[in-house]
Parts: structure tokens; sequence; C-alpha cells
């Protein structure tokens, strides 16, 4: 690498399950946040990185083009990275790429959804991921493949809905001190488990909401972000890798695909034992299970190891390995990309000790943010130092 | 409460269901109606025709052994072309299941879709394909049950993936 990658600035709009704003105004105002955040102009930035999930939300195609005014874009060398529910933490990686190739001093990383215009629900959209011969005539919803993975993770490993639940209850709990959150809220197990079943085994209080929103952060290289700021937040190691779009002939107790960008991340950084050497770690939590198959996945758990860190506290914000101390995408909310962006957010502003009332109990000063997605086949890891 | 210590105010405007009830914003609906034809492809159209035949077709690839279904006519970890058509059983074992109440547009259901991922008999373990349970209480069904194709009459089939009405249990 030529540059060392740091994060100078942060910033994000407000989650919620529809905005007046249109996604370029949305983009505007996260990314006018981390401009303000890092102390610079968009003349100070050289290149720019847009994120944006299914076009199918919004129903306008070439989204990144679209983007391009509120992301900053215009005139400058410009590029739209998309894998699904993986594209918030993509986004960084591919401004990393920008930056760390020695090809430009500064970054703008933008990440915008608005899953509200699409009607009668937004869920509606993924059913053109499934495979349209095979696999749309049976019905399908997304929420299959979450409900078919969380049974067979529940069956490979004897895990219980009540621990899972426990996940939900922490995250909504945590995004309660989040003022940008739509769903913070203090529940209980009990009312995980008493929850409507929509999709048995997930059950209403499982899942994540739909949501609007953007998010955005500035990337510049060692040189440049000494200047600017004593307190850079080092982007230290990035890992990504798919896997075949063939989910039915995968082991769906174990993300292997989450592993491998995993250990590409880690070996970057210099991290040889995860579970000792990161400090805080934002897992992708569209859904609580995934929580707990990620931290496997992250090598931050043993495998079917998880559940009991969760019950065991061990992931709370005063823990051993608070993991979503935002509140995640349970509770913060869920626009796709701009929520993985948020997770980038959340260990910069801990990283900083600058997260307030979410701050965590233990000195975090190596951080880790994951997103996963598309046809549950995508990793995307980036690890983040004080 | 602050998101970050050095930030106080947190832009965006909330647009709550009172508000589109009341029709407090303007919007523009649009409705996209296009149409789509897809072939079908090499594999999957040997795949589809056996499937009227009331047969279910895999692929297997002579390098690594697996036997590949849904078939490809490359074996995309070897890289290379699959060998040859080989018929897999239409029993199998449940992989793992849900009991669906929404459908595809998340709208809830008068009664719900059972749905499973299928390890096919005779096709590498793990080869599921992702099917309908049927002729099945939803409080019975188990991981590791074993399953038979109901499939449609042979008047009655198309060549499509629901030629098999669904997967419904046999004994052990």
């Amino acid at each position: 690498m030529k540059n060392r990658v740091a994060i100078v600035g942060a910033g994000m709009t407000l989650f919620r399950r529809r905005m007046l704003e249109s996604p370029k105004e949305l983009s505007f105002e996260a990314t006018r946040m981390a401009l303000d955040s890092a102390g610079l102009e968009l003349k100070d930035i050289q290149s720019v990185v847009s994120g944006s999930a299914p076009d199918a939300f919004d129903g306008m195609h070439m989204k990144g083009e679209y983007l391009l005014d509120g992301t900053g874009g215009i005139g400058k060398p410009n590029q739209r990275v998309y894998v699904g529910g993986g594209t918030g933490v993509f986004t960084p990686i591919g401004g990393w790429w920008n930056v760390a190739s020695g090809m430009y001093d500064t970054c703008l990383c933008v990440a915008e959804e608005k899953m509200s215009p699409l009607h009668p629900h937004p869920q509606y959209a993924f059913w053109s991921i499934f495979d349209q011969i095979l696999e749309r005539p049976l019905g399908t919803t997304l929420l299959w493949i979450f409900s078919l993975e969380m049974r067979r993770y529940m069956h490979k490993y004897g895990i219980k809905e009540e621990e899972i639940a426990s996940v939900a209850v922490k995250n909504k709990g945590n995004a309660v001190d989040h003022p940008c959150a739509q769903l913070g809220a203090k529940i209980t197990v009990e009312d995980v488990m008493n929850s409507e079943p929509i999709c048995w085994p997930v059950k209403r209080l499982d899942v994540s909401p739909p949501s609007d929103g953007a998010a955005a952060v500035v990337l510049a290289s060692e040189k440049v972000a000494k200047k600017l700021t004593d307190q850079p937040v080092w982007l230290d190691g990035v890992g990504w890798t798919l896997d075949s779009t063939h989910w039915t002939n995968r082991d769906l107790a174990y993300p292997e695909y989450v592993e491998k960008a995993a250990w590409m991340a880690y070996k970057m950084a210099g991290i040889k034992k995860p579970r000792k050497e990161i400090d805080i770690a934002e897992v992708y939590d569209p859904f609580d299970y995934k929580e707990l198959h990620h931290m496997e996945g992250l090598q931050l758990a043993g495998k079917g190891e998880a559940p009991q860190m969760a019950v065991d506290g061990v992931t709370q914000r005063d823990g051993d390995l608070p993991v979503c101390p935002s509140g995640g995408l349970l509770g913060v909310g869920n626009p796709i990309a701009a929520a993985g962006m948020m997770k980038i957010c959340e260990v910069f502003w801990q990283l900083r000790g600058e997260a307030g009332k979410r701050q965590v109990k233990k000195d975090a000063r190596t951080g880790l943010a994951q997103a996963w997605g598309d046809l549950m086949q995508v990793g995307t890891v980036a690890v983040m130092r004080s | 409460m602050n998101m970050s210590q050095k930030i106080t105010s947190y832009p965006g405007h909330e647009i709550t269901p009172e508000d589109v009830r009341e029709g407090k914003y303007l919007d523009v609906v649009y409705k996209f109606e296009p149409k789509y034809s897809w072939a079908a492809g090499v594999a999957i159209s040997r795949f589809l025709a056996e499937l009227k035949e009331g047969r279910i077709i895999a692929r297997k690839c002579m390098r690594c052994e697996r036997i590949l279904v849904p078939p490809r006519m490359y074996c995309e970890q070897c890289f290379r072309p699959t060998d040859e058509w080989i018929q897999v059983k239409d029993t199998g074992t449940v992989n793992t299941y849900s009991i669906s109440h929404v459908g595809t547009d998340a709208r809830r259901l008068k009664t719900p879709i059972l749905v499973a991922v299928v390890d096919l008999d005779r096709a590498t373990p793990g080869m599921g394909i992702l099917h309908n349970l049927g002729e099945v209480e939803p409080s019975k069904i188990k991981v590791g049950m074993k399953v038979k194709a109901v499939w449609k009459s042979s008047s009655e089939r198309q060549g499509a993936i629901t030629d098999i009405r669904y997967f419904k249990p046999i004994g052990d």
C-alpha cells in the first residue's frame, strides 16, 4: 500500500420509515456533515465513492449517477459500488482503494437508501434477487432466506429462539441512546417471543425495519489526515468476498464467505487473534440471529458459541466485547447501504471517544464494522484503529 | 443524547403515516409494467424438460466428482465444463424449513406457505433445492425428515419447477 488511510470525518441523517428529503437531499445532508466534521470543503475532495443498494427500491436506474449532485461527485473521479446489503461497508472499502493506492489524498464515501417509495412494501423489490426460473415461481419473499438460515443455524447447534431474541433486546435498547434511531426501545425477550410470527422462526421483533437515510465518511491519506486532526481513525484492514448465488447448495449454518473476508482484513491489519484484539464490533444485524452468525464467521466467537456470549452479556456496551453499541440495524434502522455506513460512523465515534451515552465502557482502540448481503453470499469487513 | 459529542443537530424530516393520510406532502405515483422473456439456458432447459417427464436431472463434474443440482454446464469450483447428465431421485431430506405467513410483497397470507431446502438423494450431500412442503402439519416438520416429490399429472406438467407440487413426508 502506498498510503495508510484514515477516516477524518463522519455524518448521517435521521433514519426513519419515510423521509421527506429526496435521495440527493439525504446524501447532501450526510455528506455536508461529514465534510464539516473533517473541517473540509468539497474543493478539498479529490474523488468520490457512492453506495446504494437495489435500484428497484427507488425505481430509478443508474442510481449512482442520479445521486451525483448530492454526493459531491460532479466533475470528480466517481464510482458507485453495489453488493446488496454489503454495500455500506463496501463503500469505504472502495474509497480505501482510491487513497491506499496513492491515486488520491482525499475521498468522500457516501451511502444512501430510500426504501419507502416502493409499494405495497419494500420487500417486494427483493423478489427479483431470486432465480427467475427455479425459485420465483414458488412465491419467494426475502424473509425465506433468513428464516431458512436461522432454522438451520438453530438446528446445527441446538440454539433456542430465546437466546437469539436477546440480541434484539440488546440492540433496540442500545438504540435508545442514538439520536438518529428509528426503533430504539426497551423490550424483553418475551416481547420478541410473543411478536407476530411472520416467517417462523423469524418473528416481527427479530427483524430490522425498512428505512430511509444516508451516512458518509471522509477518507484521507496519512499525510493529509495528520494535518487535519490529531484523532484520525485508521482504516487498517479491509476484506470482501462473495460466494455463489447457488445458496441452497451451501452450508447455511456457517458463513464461510464472511470468514474469508474477515481474514483478509485481519491479515492486512496484522491481527492474529481477533477475539482478543478486536475491542468493539459493529456486526451486521438485519436480523437478531445474523449478529450471532456473523460473530462466528468473524472469528469473534467459536462455532455455535455466539448465543451464549449474548446471553451472558459479553456483547453489551459494558461487556468484554461490545457488539452493535450503536443499536445496529435492529434499533437505529436499516436503510440498506446507509445502515452499513452507519456502522463505520459508529466505530469512528467510539474510537474517538465521542459517542456520549453510547460510549462503551472499555478503552476501545481497535474496532470492526461488517456488512453482509446479496443472495446471502457477500461479506464486507473493515478494521479500524484509533 | 448525541450521535457524536461534537454534533448537536441531526438533519432530515420524517413523514408520518398521519402526514400521508392527510395528504400533507406531495408525491408522484408511477407503475412500471415491463415484460421479460428469459431463455432458460443450456443446463436449465434440459432440467425443465426432464421435470416435464417427471424426473430430476443433475450434472456431474468428473474432476471434483460433485453431482450438481440445479445442473450447470460448467463446474464453478474446477472451472471446467461438467461431464455428464445424471438422474437424481425425487426423494430427499429436509435440510431446513420455514413457515411463511407472508407473500412476495409482504402481505399476510391466510394459509401459510411451508418452504424448505430439500437435499436430493443421489446428488452430492448438501446439494439442496428450494421447494414447498405439503401434506404435513407445520408443527410436525423436522430438519432431517425424509420427503418425496408430489408431481402434477403428466398432462398438467409444463416444464417448470412447479411441475412438482411440493414435497411430502415419507416414512424412514
